[in-house]
């Protein structure tokens, strides 16, 4: 498990993350670098994967999540308390639809958060990767963003932006000892869609998901759907004809 | 969305959502109530809120300091068992009480104060709570233990989530050698017998359990079962069981009569054979239906019940096979019957279920009336022996056996949390 010794996770209060945080400590780790936005939540996930795992060292950052030059910083001082072997950005959040439709500064904001933001973190870290000479940059994308859907564009339209960067980057680093792995799950139980459970969704385990993200970076996967089987569901809705597509309610 | 409890007697809509923080709760709509809701291990109706909003705690599963020299370890309420036995045991760490599943969190073990295999011993889950901290829907926060706000912690242990949402809890754990059990197997074949054993065994054995045949009558029999925990570590963990699940709900039940006599036959005869010392993993002793996930589907669409008593122990005897008489006779019962001693000790709190005597516990598939009418039976047995039903277990118990049973209940009253209110406390205590 040489490599992965050291981790930085960004969005580390999320509950996919804290699922390959732990399933990682499992495995061993040396040392891991917690970003977060909000002090007390970073340290409560902190305080947690010390009790789990007290011989790895774990530290934390906060930081703003959408200012170019806080990004900047907060990944400068990352990589100087560690150099990573994996970096996991899984910060995001879903938005209502209807509210950002009608709402344009609501809009703006899921784009912000759930595009730019993992984006320009991820570039920051490129930049460090590149020059350590290798390591694993993972970012979380989602299913919502391989086809666009009346439900939910917006977030998927973001989420969309983060497949094509990291293509960007994997064409970048294509040959070279640095990875990008993106992550496409399907709908998960995690407290971003506490809604949607209550209105009876089938959701998957945050465990078993996180199970497919760590076990899918280990095997050097540059694309992870997890758990598999949305896969082939995307395949099929990716190519669906518009005229099929269209009459579906999704 | 509809939920059901362990025993899947009904299944009606509830407002879930999922308690992402220890610090606040969701707003209540006016003269809307929530219960807390763990792992739905509870059989009857006591961890449900129909109509009203169940704030599920799994999210809260967050480890929040552990001591390697005191055993001390504080984490949230939202955390299983199983977890906590994971990650400790293998650092020579062990809770000191476990109920017959793993599958539970914190909050629902200190909800209803569960017991294991070795009450004689260590008494009940909340004999090895430190301290909690509970979080009142008007958004107070009560920290409590044995001796700190202790009328609180007395209410809040056995408290049914009726108190507040317990958050987070201090544990003792207990020093442990490894995973490995040492255990033994005797057939019993009398009450007489019974009782023998677990009294000669009380001084020797931390746990003890037995298995009954409820279809055997006033010729009781069953297969007693001891452990302590294995002194020495020194053997290969086992390879992981693998878990199965009970993948559809059949349309009857296959517990049944015709089913279930030669199955308790054969059980009985099979481990009769096989008795005597053996090593065994701790996971497979005291948790053996938990890689058989949803099991309690076989009770087809109507569901099940457990009926779980508490005797004292000088009209035990007495008792016990006055209740096994009546379930021999309506032929009603099933494979899983438990009957085990409980130390000579009071548990901490005003609802909690343990006292000292004998406890049986059965599984009914729910058949309606016959069922309804075997328990009112039942009941008459253990009113009159003074006694008390577990209301981890119940759907049904009257209200004057309710209150015989829990002489606290008006003490306890002081201390709800207007905010909360469940299936049971609504069919018991008024809201
Ligand atoms: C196979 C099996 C074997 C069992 N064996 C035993 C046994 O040997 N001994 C025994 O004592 N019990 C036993 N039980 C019962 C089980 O241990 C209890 O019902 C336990 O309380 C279930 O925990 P839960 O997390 O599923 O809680 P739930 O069933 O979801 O809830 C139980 C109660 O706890 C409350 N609660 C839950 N979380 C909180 C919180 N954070 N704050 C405040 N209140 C809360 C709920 O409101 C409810 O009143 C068994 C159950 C099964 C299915
Ligand atoms: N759950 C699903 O069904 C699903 C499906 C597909 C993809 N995903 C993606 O998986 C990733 C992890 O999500 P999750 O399911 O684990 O959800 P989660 O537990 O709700 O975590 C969301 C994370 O995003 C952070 N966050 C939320 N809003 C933010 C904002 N405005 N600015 C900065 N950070 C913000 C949160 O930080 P705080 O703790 O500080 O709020 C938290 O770390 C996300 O990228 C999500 O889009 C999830």
């Amino acid at each position: 498990m040489s490599s992965m010794r050291k981790i930085v996770i960004v969005g580390a209060t999320s509950a996919m993350a804290e699922h390959c945080a732990r399933l990682w400590l499992q495995q061993g780790v040396d040392e891991m670098v917690l970003i977060g936005r909000d002090m007390q939540r970073t340290d409560r996930v902190a305080a947690d994967l010390r009790v789990r795992a007290p011989q790895c060292r774990i530290q934390t950052i906060c930081s703003d999540f959408l200012q170019p030059e806080a990004i900047a910083s907060t990944v400068e001082q990352a990589c100087a308390t560690i150099s990573p072997d994996i970096v996991l950005i899984a910060h995001g959040s879903l938005p209502e639809q209807e509210v950002c439709q009608q709402d344009l500064q609501d809009n703006r904001t899921a784009l912000e958060v759930n595009a730019i933001s993992p984006v320009l973190f991820a570039e920051a870290f490129a930049t460090h990767l590149e020059q350590a000479g290798q390591g694993k940059l993972v970012l979380i994308g989602s299913v919502a963003g391989d086809r666009g859907r009346k439900s939910n564009y917006v977030y998927g339209a973001a989420k969309g932006l983060v497949t094509r960067y990291a293509q960007g980057l994997q064409h970048r680093f294509a040959g070279s000892r640095i990875q990008v792995v993106l992550v496409k799950p399907g709908p998960t139980d995690t407290p971003m869609t506490a809604h949607l459970k209550s209105s009876g969704a089938k959701l998957a385990s945050v465990e078993q998901v996180a199970g497919n993200i760590v076990s899918g970076v280990s095997r050097g996967k540059s694309v992870i759907y997890a758990p598999a089987k949305w896969q082939l569901i995307m395949l099929i809705i990716r190519h669906l004809p518009g005229f099929v597509f269209n009459k579906l309610d999704i | 969305m509809k939920v059901y409890s362990w025993g899947r007697l009904s299944g009606e809509p509830h407002a879930v959502s999922m308690l992402a923080s220890t610090r606040r709760l969701p707003p209540l709509a006016d003269g809307q109530r929530a219960l807390p809701h763990g792992m739905g291990r509870s059989y009857g109706d006591s961890c449900l809120n129909p109509q009203g909003a169940l704030w599920k705690t799994t999210a809260l599963d967050h480890y929040v300091s552990f001591d390697p020299e005191t055993g001390l370890l504080v984490c949230e309420a939202g955390i299983l068992l199983r977890d906590i036995q994971r990650t400790f045991i293998p650092r020579g760490w062990i809770l000191p009480v476990t109920p017959g599943t793993q599958l539970v969190t914190v909050g629902g073990a200190i909800a209803n104060d569960v017991h294991g295999k070795n009450h004689h011993v260590h008494g009940s889950f909340g004999d090895h709570v430190r301290q909690l901290r509970l979080l009142r829907t008007d958004g107070s926060v009560i920290e409590c233990g044995p001796t700190e706000n202790a009328d609180w912690f007395a209410a809040t242990v056995g408290g049914l989530g009726l108190t507040g949402v317990i958050t987070q809890a201090c544990l003792q754990l207990r020093p442990v050698a490894g995973p490995w059990m040492e255990t033994e197997t005797r057939p019993y074949h009398s009450l007489d017998d019974f009782f023998e054993l677990a009294d000669a065994s009380e001084a020797q054995w931390e746990h003890t359990v037995s298995w009954i045949d409820c279809m055997s009558g006033s010729h009781s029999r069953g297969i007693f079962m001891r452990g302590n925990p294995a002194t020495a570590d020194n053997r290969q963990p086992e390879p992981a069981a693998k878990a199965l699940t009970v993948p559809l709900v059949p349309p009857v039940s296959l517990i049944n009569p015709l089913s279930l006599r030669p199955f308790n036959t054969a059980y009985f005869h099979a481990h009769a054979r096989k008795t005597g010392r053996r090593i065994q993993h701790y996971a497979s002793y005291f948790y053996p239906l938990d890689n058989l996930l949803e099991w309690n589907r076989i009770y087809g669409p109507r569901g099940f019940y457990q009926y779980q008593s508490v005797v004292p122990r000088h009209v035990g005897q007495d008792a016990v096979a006055a209740m096994l008489k009546e379930i021999t006779r309506s032929g009603a019962g099933s494979f899983l019957a438990v009957l085990k001693t409980f130390g000579n000790r009071q548990a901490l709190g005003m609802m909690s279920f343990p006292q000292p005597g004998v406890t049986l516990a059965l599984d009914f598939p729910n058949k309606g009336a016959p069922t309804l009418a075997l328990f009112e039976r039942l009941d008459a047995i253990v009113r009159e022996a003074g006694g008390r039903l577990y209301m981890a277990k119940d759907a049904r118990m009257p209200r004057d056996l309710f209150e015989a049973g829990y002489p606290r209940l008006a003490e306890f009253l002081n201390y709800r949390d207007p905010g909360l209110s469940s299936a049971l406390s609504r069919r018991l205590i008024g809201y």
